[in-house]
């Protein structure tokens, strides 16, 4: 019962403001992924209109394809990598760059311009740079230290770590703005609080900033792991997925299966594999982070 | 903050260092991208004698002038239509308490969560059953649904911490639905659009996979898919493929430049919602 409130003028926007947005969506998205999730059960070879459903086959075929297990381990492998590597450098060099120093605003614009650039073209680049006679191994040999020198992209036990490295180049700075941000969110009373209190620089950090940082290391942790799991683009232009297989993962497994093979089912069903481990990622990360942060705050 | 002492010089030779370690990759980029194919030098010895012919060859031979007019008009296009229809769509979902509004609301945020991926295969079959394949206005379409969700999200986050004050008194004034939006929403919305336009326009003019998909074997062609094709051509050819690298980041990076300010605090700020 509403009673002596004022007659407010609740003209609520007309829902048919969402339809354009809708009908986009729906097309592009909602309609082809839920056709997608129907394909991955069958046998589609993405021309013939006659195709079966197959139940599970693909998914069992996958559990015996040692290349799509090996896709996904990478998958998984590159994402924790990734996370881990570029949030530490970037909060190292956030916490480097948002102090005293003359030269902070020009080296957040330097150290954030990798991340603007197509990762196609910072692919291309790496490629060449880590090649045998690249610029690395040159660099290796100027400073006297020929023994180092690899065939980066060359040996399957390297060439993972070198398209975590090129991603951890690109992006770091880009975890470091977010940090920045956070960082310049905190009050600096805390700062002069603690200090005056005779707290030192490390217990500082790790009483007074670290737990206010939780949302920014949220928003960046989300953002690596989910570029992580999606991979594709680095993979591609630095390695092709090779050598061999060995850099393969599961976006690239999905353009080869389709596009070279003619697999489009079994190519889908890997893409809803990736599916569930980026919605559960998500979830569970959503959940325990926002504990952290709700703990922290 | 703190005065400069002895400790924040240290500071700053550190992390001038680190920082010309992060751009050795670029000068090795441009020193190669000037040097004629016959100098076979270490690549990071400094070019001696400096030639622009690998750009003048790239260009000519990379298709790079189309590609570069493809890509803006995509971009341009595209993030207009997106922030169009996701600022009106944001609209009623952020104001609406009606049911079908939560659920249209959670039912566009699932896009956030489906990889594209799993989308892409049914409909590259819809494109070219469209017979869209090989025209750039398939990647405008598939662009403005993509980026739906997230611009949506950013777009009723913000709403929903404007007062709804200045709307009511417009509605009081007799002020309709649409001209309320166009005339009061709209532009109070400035902020979180120039952040929106940001995110969106860079993520477009970048994306590789979808233009892959669509694109190719067509001669029209976006900027990065432009340099894989160039790169598939002239397979070692480095200096010239380094020219083409350097002539699709210019324009980029001349635009970051200018707009640094928007552009970095659109990535750091935009995602908190």
């Amino acid at each position: 019962m509403k009673r002596f409130s004022a007659p407010r003028a609740h003209a609520a926007p007309p829902w048919w403001f969402t339809a354009p947005a809708m009908l986009l969506f729906a097309f592009v998205v909602l309609i082809p992924s839920a056709r997608g999730v129907y394909y991955a059960f069958t046998d589609w070879d993405g021309l013939d209109p006659d195709f079966a459903f197959i139940g599970l086959d693909n998914f069992t075929a996958m559990a015996d394809d040692p290349d799509a297990l090996q896709a996904i381990w990478h998958t998984l492998l590159i994402a924790v990598a990734i996370t881990v590597l570029q949030n530490g450098l970037g909060l190292l060099l956030a916490l480097g760059v948002n102090t005293a120093i003359k030269s902070r605003n020009l080296l957040r614009v330097l150290l954030f311009a990798p991340a603007v650039v197509a990762q196609i073209v910072t692919a291309y680049l790496w490629r060449n740079l880590l090649g045998p006679d690249g610029a690395v191994n040159s660099l290796l040999a100027g400073l006297g230290l020929d023994s180092w020198q690899q065939n980066w992209l060359g040996d399957p036990d390297l060439a993972l770590w070198m398209i975590v490295l090129v991603v951890v180049w690109q992006y770091a700075g880009y975890s470091m703005v977010i940090f920045i941000a956070g960082l310049q969110s905190i009050p600096k009373e805390f700062h002069e609080a603690a200090a005056i209190d005779g707290t030192g620089p490390v217990r500082r950090f790790w009483s007074v900033t670290r737990p206010l940082l939780a949302p920014a290391l949220t928003i960046n942790v989300m953002l690596s792991v989910i570029g992580g799991l999606k991979l594709f683009d680095q993979v591609y232009g630095m390695t092709g997925g090779g050598p061999g297989h060995a850099t393969d993962t599961i976006s690239t497994l999905i353009y080869k299966d389709a596009f070279t093979l003619g697999e489009f089912g079994y190519s889908i069903a890997l893409a809803a594999v990736l599916t569930v481990i980026v919605a559960a990622i998500s979830a569970s990360q959503y959940t325990v982070l926002n504990r952290n942060e709700k703990a922290a705050s | 903050m703190n005065r400069y002492t002895r400790r924040t010089l240290a500071l700053e030779m550190l992390m001038i260092a680190v920082a010309v370690a992060f751009a050795f990759p670029v000068y090795v980029l441009v020193n190669l991208a000037f040097r004629a194919p016959s100098d076979t030098s270490s690549p990071i010895a400094p070019t001696r004698s400096p030639t622009w012919g690998n750009f003048l060859q790239a260009w000519q031979e990379g298709g790079l002038g189309g590609a570069l007019i493809n890509s803006v008009l995509v971009t341009t296009v595209s993030v207009l239509i997106v922030l169009a229809v996701s600022s009106l769509a944001a609209y009623p979902l952020a104001r609406s308490t009606a049911h079908w509004s939560r659920g249209a609301f959670l039912l566009i945020m699932l896009g956030l969560v489906l990889p594209f991926q799993l989308a892409a295969l049914p409909l590259y079959q819809t494109v070219r059953d469209l017979g869209l394949l090989g025209s750039v206005w398939s990647l405008v379409l598939f662009y403005s649904g993509l980026q739906v969700p997230f611009t949506t999200f950013l777009y009723a986050g913000f709403l929903r911490a404007l007062p709804r004050d200045f709307e009511e008194a417009a509605t009081i004034d007799g002020c309709g639905p649409l001209t309320a939006f166009r005339y009061v929403i709209l532009p109070m919305l400035k902020p979180i659009t120039v952040t929106a336009l940001v995110l969106n326009a860079v993520s477009v003019w970048n994306d590789f996979f979808t233009p892959l998909l669509y694109l190719s074997g067509s001669d029209q062609q976006t900027m990065p898919v432009a340099v894989a094709g160039f790169v598939g051509q002239f397979v070692s050819d480095w200096n010239l493929i380094f020219a083409a690298l350097l002539i699709s980041i210019v324009p980029v990076l001349a635009v970051y430049l200018a707009l640094q300010r928007s552009i970095i605090n659109g990535f750091a700020g935009g995602l908190k919602g």
